[in-house]
């Protein structure tokens, strides 16, 4: 399995941050179109969201709020697989009350970790050295795939 | 947040200027509602044609006002949405909840 791509960025813990990781996010998929038949638009919209949504997360429910702390970014792009990884620096939020079922549309909260799972194939949620990391995997094999192995 | 109001006879439109709706600029869209409803405006239509993206956060702020709206008898209609702020309308199933048109004509008619 060959790693094509591997990214490891850290911000401060501030919203305004949010766009230049979803662009991240979205030229990563730029990179997966050479070898992935899935919509190129839509594929970039879906990693710039996991990605916003997995840092909103970070940044308000783990590290609430703290200017102080970071959120560490981990993107790996394999020939299949795409894992994205956020790291907080917190005491964690429960994501297991969130579950598969579509949210309450009157509701005017908690739909982003239904979106992330939506979008992903899994989704865990796990304590590491300085707080908890959001492991997200997302397989990239398609039936018509024009990747081949050189 | 940059947003610009027309005030028309049956409803305010207000068209966002931005490409981004994310949790960093929702809770604005949200007073900016807000102000709306206490100048004694309740009939909104949110041009939505230059939003390139929208997150759980922008999508809570829309579904805040439609509420608030609705409490003052009034109502939050949509347009101009783009093909991937759609899908998450229909994932989440707000289109559902609001009524969504192609352009700000039409939005303005049905009230």
């Amino acid at each position: 399995m060959k790693n094509l791509l591997e990214v490891d960025i850290k911000v401060p813990n501030q919203t305004k941050y949010l766009r230049l990781i979803g662009q991240i996010g979205e030229d990563v998929a730029g990179a997966l179109q050479k070898f992935n038949d899935s919509d190129p638009e839509e594929l970039a919209y879906h990693i710039n969201l996991v990605l916003t949504e997995a840092m909103a997360n970070a940044i308000k429910h783990a590290n609430k709020n703290d200017p102080n702390k970071d959120v560490h970014i981990s993107i790996n792009l394999t020939d299949d697989q795409l894992w994205i990884r956020v790291y907080d620096q917190g005491q964690g939020f429960d994501i297991s009350s969130a579950d598969m079922q579509t949210p309450d549309p009157e509701l005017d909260h908690g739909r982003g970790v239904f979106l992330i799972r939506s979008l992903m194939d899994s989704v865990k949620y796990r304590r590491c050295e300085k707080g908890n990391v959001l492991e997200m995997y997302k397989s990239l094999r398609t039936t018509h795939s024009n990747y081949s192995e050189e | 947040m940059i947003v610009t109001s027309k005030d028309f006879d049956k409803a305010v439109v207000m068209s966002i200027e931005e490409e981004r709706l994310d949790a960093h600029n929702s809770n604005e869209l949200k007073s900016q509602l807000m102000n709306l409803f206490e100048e004694g405006k309740a009939n909104i239509v949110i041009d939505l044609q230059n939003v390139r993206f929208i997150d759980s956060s922008g999508l809570g702020a829309l579904v805040s006002g439609f509420k608030n709206a609705g409490s003052r008898e009034g109502n939050v209609k949509l347009c101009g949405l783009q093909k991937q702020v759609k899908s998450m309308f229909e994932l989440t199933r707000l289109h559902r909840v609001f009524e969504i048109f192609p352009t700000e004509e039409e939005a303005l008619a049905s009230f």
